[in-house]
């Protein structure tokens, strides 16, 4: 889950990667994804391709290793997941090391773990290129409902905000002696969690004044910026289109 | 100076702002305004002190149309607060509320302070520029493209006073300007404020900041006008002070204090 | 749980895809009228559509960070909340299903937690699913039971209980469809609401409380329960004897012998059994089904943290280890008897926290210990107004 720092997603820097029109990276991306989902999974070439793919968009967008394996782990859930599967999916069984598994399940588990690496690995590196703002504008390009983008932007723009009350109250909780330790606390962190309802309420109805105060009318306006260029969708349009290759190459060998 | 210069010229120009007669009552019966009478000229800088409670939140909603009157009438600088005017009404009265970060809802800066003149159709270049111009006013403009909520909180502030400015108001209306501030960014806002060349309404209990910036005050008390004139005379007269639970801070004498003359 | 990239295949995520946008779509014309509905402000502005950024915006990054806030369970471990039932009852389905989608898609595209392509099927199943079932099932309940906070508090408990355990079962219906390994789908079922069938006991208990704070509080912006503050007050009265039915609006407290206490605390308990009842049948029945399949209770066992490797059913030190009871052959009854047992421990353990909770809060207000330690244990809910 995220810890609330969004900020820390995104990496600075001037590299290519950085320099795309985000609307064309957002594409890009969820192509590659695509193309990854439907590779079939015996081919494990491809995916070791596809890896490698991602290490160059990674070492042109000056994305250090560290960087992205710290951002893998919120796959771990999956990990435990996959790990599971030998042991529960049906079919002929394999005997390794003394255990009984299953075969197909042994595909899956690779199938859910390459895939789902691959998959985390590209939304990091989109990402950490892309500012926040940047990402919100480029889904509202892709066509995404205005008041979608709009209410995703207050999320991210109050995010932090109504997390920083969260924290205050449990300082403030602490502060006088309480500790959450166990089911007979919930009463009073569920509390909290209503006054949180409240504030955010409440406070989503002052923005609100403070918006119509300033002649809103439910449309917010979007910076201008100039249209992608042939030449930027075409370097956007690298990723995947190798990653096509890669996928229908898969499918034929 | 350009709401003035900007503006058709008159031989008589119409107050900035003109309430008569103002009663307001909110849907569950409380009301909380008892017939506001007041003038303010342009350019002028008045504060409108009052005690918790006494209606001044409600008269401000009601100066760019929030709140609609339940009787009397709104006019700023001529034109009436009334449903069809409401987009001009809302780019004359620039509101900066107590919150910034309720005020400041955009996820840069830049953004937000365009926000209010895009909303009143300005593009492109001359957009930008009037962004730069407002931040400038407020020394904020190497700001311009953080995210609010870096910011410190006497940043947030001025910056939230750009967005106002940014629309060119006729008057500029503040909530507790000087709250949660520390006395550096107090004295950075007043001197921005000082020179800022509008009509100022200032909503505040902090007496000294009423006196260091506004030459003219008035008490809002139960839903009225308790008292007008000037804010020397009215912080001096101790019966008036306590009648309307104002109180002055520890061993501040109003009478000692010289007002710099801007 | 969110789901990655290449857990279901191209062709059903991209429908589940389809689903998830036009739920969005219609989610988006519904929400305008959900926070549009109800302003303070004057007549002089349009009612409605510029308020919906803003107030979902916001109840989006309450959802979000609702999410950090974690509830110690034992030992170490603890939960969150997931947050589809709550915004459901808070803010009414409309907006519940699109802050829910917001927050998911915010998720995986900044986070990376869910697959992009995966971003459907989510959707499809942690909002669209959890907040209509939880809201269906809510207003259901609101409208049977009687009128009160404890029956919207009760409603919202069981309302979550089966939101998320119907958020599993919608995820088996997909990996049904396109599932890309070879799990049989009675094992996925059966793990996937095992798991879940505790999880949603966990949100309800989380989600009834929240509900109850904000009742307490602001009783106006819970959506699910506008309009019950009023009929509150008169509702006491028949019960009261003859003298409140001519005064509806009067503190029935008035009559020397007061029966309120006996009255409300008899209504609590119609409403605590039902919501017991509906809460045993909904988890019995889930796991009477869950249990198709020996495997899938070792696949829930597994899941809950015994070693992976135990494919004999070594573990038999607690009797509910493996979520079947021993000495019981039918693997399907056995599996439904655990739920059962498992809800009744729950509860039991509930009911214990309420009287440690009214225990000291008695003790705080200086009223005797023993008083509200016997009195008591038939009152699970209590919503105090403290300052």
């Amino acid at each position: 889950m995220g810890a609330g720092h969004a900020h820390k997603l995104y990496r600075p820097a001037h590299s290519p990667v950085h320099a795309l029109p985000p609307h064309c990276k957002i594409a890009a991306v969820l192509c590659f994804v695509l193309a990854v989902v439907a590779t079939p999974r015996t081919a494990l070439w491809a995916f070791a391709l596809y890896a490698l793919l991602l290490a160059a968009v990674a070492a042109a967008a000056r994305v250090p290793a560290g960087f992205l394996l710290k951002r893998l782990l919120i796959e771990v859930p999956f990990v435990a997941f996959a790990v599971l599967m030998p042991f529960v999916a049906t079919g002929p069984r394999v005997h390794i090391l003394g255990l009984s598994l299953s075969e197909s399940g042994l595909w899956g588990a690779w199938n859910i773990l390459a895939k789902g690496t691959l998959g985390v690995a590209a939304s990091v590196l989109l990402a950490a290129t892309t500012e926040l703002r940047g990402l919100l504008l480029g889904l509202q390009r892709l066509r995404m409902p205005p008041l979608l983008v709009q209410i995703a932007s207050f999320m991210i723009r109050y995010g932090d905000v109504i997390a920083d009350e969260l924290r205050r109250m449990r300082i403030a909780r602490l502060s006088r002696g309480f500790e959450a330790r166990g089911v007979r606390h919930w009463g009073v962190l569920a509390k909290s969690a209503g006054a949180l309802f409240i504030r955010s309420y409440e406070r989503g109805e002052r923005v609100h004044l403070a918006m119509v105060s300033r002649g809103y009318t439910g449309t917010l306006p979007v910076p201008d910026a100039a249209p992608a260029t042939g030449g930027q969708w075409s370097r956007a349009a690298a990723l995947p289109a190798a990653a096509l290759a890669v996928c229908l190459l898969g499918w034929t060998l | 100076m350009d709401a003035v210069t900007t503006a058709p010229v008159r031989t008589a120009p119409a107050p900035s702002l003109k309430i008569a007669g103002l009663a307001y009552a909110y849907p569950d019966g409380h009301q909380a305004l008892f017939g506001v009478d007041l003038t303010v000229a342009r350019g002028e800088r008045v504060a409108l002190l009052g005690p918790n409670g006494a209606g001044k939140t409600t008269l401000v909603l009601h100066l760019n149309g929030i709140l609609a009157p339940g009787a009397g009438t709104v006019t700023v600088a001529g034109l009436p607060v009334v449903r069809r005017h409401l987009a001009e009404i809302r780019r004359r009265v620039g509101i900066v509320f107590q919150d910034p970060d309720d005020q400041l809802f955009m996820p840069t800066v830049r953004e937000d302070v365009a926000f209010g003149p895009a909303a009143a159709g300005l593009r492109g270049a001359a957009l930008d520029a009037r962004v730069t111009e407002a931040l400038g006013r407020v020394g904020m403009a190497e700001f311009a493209d953080r995210p609010p909520h870096h910011l410190s909180f006497g940043q947030r502030r001025r910056v939230a006073v750009a967005t106002v400015l940014a629309m060119r108001p006729e008057i500029l209306v503040l909530d507790e300007p000087s709250s949660n501030l520390d006395p550096a960014s107090r004295r950075e806002l007043a001197d921005i404020l000082r020179v800022l060349d509008v009509t100022v309404l200032m909503v505040t209990h902090d007496l000294p900041y009423a006196l260091e910036l506004c030459p003219r005050s008035v008490v809002l008390s139960e839903g009225v006008i308790a008292a007008d004139g000037p804010t020397q005379e009215l912080l001096s007269d101790a019966d008036l002070m306590a009648a309307h639970r104002l109180e002055l801070p520890f061993g501040f004498d109003p009478r000692s204090v010289t007002i710099p003359t801007s | 749980m969110h789901v990655p990239d290449g857990f279901i295949d191209a062709p059903v995520s991209a429908a589940a895809g389809v689903l998830a946008a036009a739920a969005v779509a219609v989610s988006l014309r519904g929400a305008r009228r959900e926070l549009g509905g109800h302003r303070p402000d004057g007549p002089d502005l349009a009612p409605g559509a510029e308020r919906t950024a803003p107030l979902a915006g916001l109840v989006a990054a309450f959802i979000f960070a609702v999410q950090m806030l974690n509830f110690p369970v034992a030992a170490g471990t603890s939960g969150h909340l997931l947050g589809g039932a709550l915004a459901a009852i808070l803010v009414g389905p409309y907006t519940g299903v699109l802050c829910v989608s917001v927050v998911l898609l915010m998720q995986g595209v900044l986070f990376a937690d869910g697959g992009l392509t995966a971003l459907g099927v989510n959707i499809t199943d942690m909002a669209v699913v959890t907040v209509l079932v939880a809201y269906g099932i809510f207003r259901g309940l609101v409208k049977v039971l009687p009128r009160g906070r404890r029956a919207v508090t009760a409603a919202a408990f069981v309302a979550a209980a089966v939101s998320v355990p119907a958020a599993a079962v919608a995820f088996t219906g997909m990996y049904a469809l396109g599932g890309t390994t070879d799990v049989p789908i009675g094992t996925v079922f059966a793990a996937m609401t095992g798991v879940h069938v505790l999880i949603g006991l966990g949100e309800a208990a989380i989600t009834a409380l929240t509900v109850g704070a904000v009742l307490a509080v602001r009783p106006d912006l819970v959506y699910g329960a506008r309009g019950l503050a009023k009929p509150l007050e008169l509702r006491t009265s028949p019960l009261a004897g003859p003298a409140a039915g001519r005064e509806p609006s009067g503190e029935p407290a008035d009559t020397p012998d007061a029966p309120r206490p006996v009255a409300a605390r008899r209504s609590t308990r119609r409403v605590w059994l039902a919501g017991v009842a509906a809460a045993l049948v909904c988890a019995g029945g889930v796991s009477y089904y869950a249990s198709t399949s020996p495997d899938g209770l070792e696949k829930v066992a597994q899941d809950e943290g015994m070693d992976a490797k135990a494919e004999d059913h070594a573990a038999k030190d607690s009797p509910l280890a493996d979520y079947s009871v021993k000495d019981i052959a039918n693997p399907r009854i056995s599996g439904g008897l655990a739920g059962v047992i498992g809800v009744g421990a729950t509860l039991a353990v509930g009911t214990g926290v309420f009287v440690v909770v009214r225990r000291r809060r008695g003790a705080a207000r200086d009223t005797a210990v023993a008083d509200a330690a016997t009195g008591d244990a038939t009152q699970p809910r209590h919503t105090p107004e403290s300052a």
